[in-house]
């Protein structure tokens, strides 16, 4: 139950931040250079966005539930499986987005599916 | 105005320290975590002492510095780039983590489990060549 939770929160907190921080970037708009005041004024910017607090207070939950779930487990095992954010992505996008997720995809998400299947079985 | 040729070369400068960056960043957290001690987050007094414990390990320090430097990139990268580019090109991450988990901090990893993620590198790859969106946009940039 304890592990559930853990990636649970690993999975789905990390992914709706990646999605919300990808919104907030292509609202403050390409970076030109990489000058470090360039840098600085990016992520001015970038503060500026409300999705971004929202991308990096999830971000932040997955934080902490990782840290928790690599207090348990070897990293070479923990991260691998947090690649089923590629499953829930597919799958959140079509129940709460109504995306049309191609075939090709969907075969993309099962190869990823069968991938953290093997480290689990693989899990030593 | 940005030319064909530098974005690709920012771009895969970018990937490169994604790769590099974030892995590393994990199995240094992975290091901070295994010699924090006792890690009980009940009652709120432990989970106090906890933290204290887990804050002072400059393991998880570190890792917390190359988390950020992975994210900045991240950002910066998806400034210009499409997502479902970056996506899989991060998925080398996979490998990474593994070959740094085993080389920094000795952990077996099964034959199964570089199979899992080999695996898990072909289905984001696989993700990734499809058609980013569905509705109708601005043809990309093209090489």
């Amino acid at each position: 139950m304890r592990d559930i939770i853990l990636f649970t929160l690993i999975v789905a907190a990390g992914t709706g931040g990646e999605l919300c921080v990808s919104k907030a970037m292509k609202e403050v708009g390409e970076a030109t250079s990489f000058h470090p005041i360039e840098i600085a004024k990016v992520i001015l910017r970038a503060l500026r966005v409300p999705w971004m607090w929202l991308g990096v207070a999830m971000m932040a939950i997955a934080f902490f539930a990782l840290l928790g779930a690599l207090s348990l487990y070897n990293v070479s095992f923990v991260v691998p499986v947090t690649a089923l954010s590629y499953v829930a992505g597919a799958f959140g996008g079509v129940a709460f987005l109504r995306e049309k997720v191609s075939p090709q995809r969907w075969l993309g998400v099962l190869l990823v599916a069968i991938g953290v299947t093997l480290v689990f079985l693989g899990k030593s | 105005m940005t030319s064909a040729k530098t974005l690709h070369l920012k771009t895969y400068l970018m990937i490169a320290v994604i790769i590099v960056a974030a892995p590393l960043g994990n199995v240094l957290l992975a290091k901070g975590m295994k010699h924090s001690g006792d890690l009980s987050i009940w009652p709120p007094s432990a989970l106090f002492h906890t933290a204290l414990n887990v804050f002072a390990s400059p393991s998880i320090w570190l890792g917390v510095a190359c988390l950020v430097t992975f994210f900045v990139a991240y950002m910066l990268v998806l400034s210009w780039a499409d997502y479902s580019f970056v996506q899989p090109a991060s998925s080398l991450s996979y490998g990474m983590v593994a070959l740094l988990g085993y080389l920094l901090l000795g952990e077996h990893i099964s034959l199964l489990r570089w199979a899992g993620i080999a695996v898990i590198c072909a289905g984001v790859f696989v993700v990734g060549r499809t058609n980013p969106r569905t509705t109708a946009h601005q043809a990309s940039e093209q090489l």
